[in-house]
């Protein structure tokens, strides 16, 4: 780690007039999984592209593994594994036979043990125009690791897929990040952020707003974190006391619930009143603020909800 | 196997597998050759004398002009040739291996017919066998050339077929495919030296056949392989990756400059 794979400095990209990306910096250490994130039309694409070459940037530098994808595009091709969001693929294209096509230009043999891995074995046969969209994105997410790519640039992954598309597509992931590869992420969807990087970019209007790791972001905010208690004579409903750092309280079936903004002293501070009252604590639980909540919270603060 | 052939391959049987694409390499033509067989040797008798190389070029100009721009637009279009690009398919592939391919559609569907029309219809066959296979090997380069430039040119289904008709219909009236050049009034044969089926015809007619022709064959010939290697150069110059990307090497109009050979062949003729 902290071993810069990737960098954009002052990246600059506009269709027209319409400014998509204006000025964004940010590094991708090896062997991380780094997040874009940003609602539809923040960028994201427009970033990922011409980091993928296929775009021209209109300023700025960009730089993955010491080239510039603007100048040398194809030294590019087996350096990195792209899925991208647009289908990609002909739609008479068979499933097996586009695994051997990709493979072919790579220069290695076909990777069927990504199908088998990815439970497309079955379907080896089908075009592509038949398997649904869950079956095409693992496809498309096949084909983009095949190579072994030291990194792989993944936009919307599992958009449109299932539970158990998605978790089985989430330990892929996983798995590639185990062995080294460097993932870079594209979503709109904050839990799976939350979940599967590192660190995220968050992406608004084609400017970075927020960077860091999705606990440091979440504990930045000016959110406030969940304290659930539950007592046997549930001593707290009777009671109104207050409690340090707590801003908020409400009850809920047997919980009584406190927003605190430093939750250390207000769990302590609870404990120590159920055991002064002579209660017995039957479940706490403390849920930090999401990487949604705080996104919510970026975006109202800049105007943009 | 190689990356060539895998494409090759992949290309070679989307033309059996598209059903748009098995209509325009085999269907369309071969009924349109099996009811030319049947009325047009009735009606005319004198077709029988050029009725093969007419439905070879026929076959061609099908294939290519009207079944391989469609593809190659909407391969664009749908983000396929991004997809390519970053897995490291040269743009020369994706243009040549489709042409290509159908080229060979349309030689497979020319081979049918030159076994069948003379013992089905009566056609007469070609004094020359070998440079009739060189002349439908050139017609089927020249076209194939075409067909790639106009399906890079185009940014639309629309625009393709606007394209592909302007060169496929005055080829049918004015070509020499349905009437011999030597019947069209003089006014229209500045018109008919631009198109490729015309010195096609000419050139099949004049060396394959021995017959007298209008255009001098030869230069029928210089004519094709000039105007189909400019028109292969020009598919490569101009193709794009991607229709979204403002980003081009030059302008649409220069695919004009493929008339270049045929003005030059007006002039010299």
């Amino acid at each position: 780690m902290n071993e810069p794979i990737l960098s954009v400095q002052n990246f600059r990209k506009a269709y027209g007039d319409f400014v998509a990306v204006s000025g964004i910096s940010f590094e991708v250490q090896r062997g991380e999984i780094f997040g874009l994130l940003g609602p539809n039309g923040a960028g994201k694409t427009s970033t990922l592209e011409c980091l993928e070459g296929i775009r021209q940037p209109d300023g700025g530098a960009l730089n993955i593994l010491d080239i510039d994808p603007s100048r040398e595009p194809r030294k590019l091709h087996n350096l990195i594994g792209v899925q991208l969001q647009t289908s990609g693929l002909p739609g008479n294209m068979q499933v097996e036979e586009a695994m051997r096509f990709f493979c072919a230009y790579h220069g290695i043999s076909p990777r069927l043990d990504l199908l088998e891995r990815l439970g497309l074995s079955e379907k080896r046969h089908s075009q592509y125009h038949e398997l649904s969209t869950g079956q095409q994105r693992r496809l498309a997410l096949a084909l983009a690791v095949a190579h072994n790519p030291p990194i792989v640039i993944l936009d919307e992954p599992t958009a449109g897929l299932d539970v158990g598309s998605r978790s089985e597509l989430h330990s892929l992931m996983q798995e590639l990040k185990r062995q080294g590869t460097t993932l870079i992420l594209a979503t709109h969807d904050m839990a799976e952020a939350e979940k599967m990087t590192d660190r995220v970019a968050i992406l608004l209007r084609g400017a970075i707003v927020a960077t860091g790791s999705p606990r440091e972001l979440t504990a930045t905010g000016s959110g406030f974190t969940k304290v659930s208690v539950r007592t046997e004579q549930s001593i707290l409903h009777q009671n109104n006391t207050s409690f340090p750092s707590v801003s908020q309280h409400a009850l809920k079936d047997e919980y009584s619930i406190y927003y605190s903004t430093d939750p250390g002293p207000t769990v302590s501070a609870l404990l120590e009143y159920i055991s002064v009252q002579g209660d017995k604590l039957i479940d706490l639980r403390v849920e930090r603020p999401s990487l949604e909540e705080r996104f919510l919270e970026i975006t109202n603060n800049r105007g943009l909800s | 196997m190689t990356a060539f052939a895998n494409h090759f391959l992949f290309e070679f049987k989307t033309g059996l597998r598209n059903s748009t694409s098995l209509l325009m390499n085999y269907l369309f033509p071969l009924a349109f050759y099996a009811m030319m067989g049947l009325v047009m040797t009735q009606i005319n008798p004198g077709f029988k004398e050029s009725m093969l190389p007419a439905m070879v070029i026929f076959v061609g100009m099908v294939s290519t002009l009207l079944g391989l721009p469609g593809p190659l637009v909407e391969s664009r279009e749908a983000g396929i040739y991004r997809s390519f690009k970053i897995n490291g398919v040269p743009a020369l592939s994706i243009l040549a291996i489709p042409a290509l391919t159908t080229v060979f559609h349309a030689l497979i569907a020319s081979t049918i017919i030159a076994l069948t029309a003379t013992p089905l219809f009566d056609a007469l066959p070609p004094a020359r066998w070998g440079v009739f296979v060189l002349l439908t090997l050139l017609t089927a380069f020249i076209f194939g050339g075409l067909g790639a430039l106009i399906g890079v040119i185009s940014n639309g289904a629309r625009s393709t077929v606007l394209w592909s008709q302007l060169i496929f219909l005055p080829s049918m009236l004015l070509g020499g495919l349905m009437m011999p050049l030597s019947i069209l009034p003089k006014s229209v044969l500045p018109f008919s030296s631009l198109l490729p089926s015309a010195h096609a015809m000419q050139a099949f007619m004049g060396l394959a056949y021995g017959q007298e022709t209008v255009l001098d064959p030869v230069v029928s010939v210089l004519v094709l392989l000039t105007s189909g290697a400019l028109a292969f150069g020009l598919a490569i110059y101009l193709f794009s990756w991607d229709s979204r990307n403002a980003a081009r090497r030059g302008h649409p109009l220069l695919a004009l400059l493929v008339l270049i050979p045929y003005l030059l062949g007006i002039l010299f003729a």
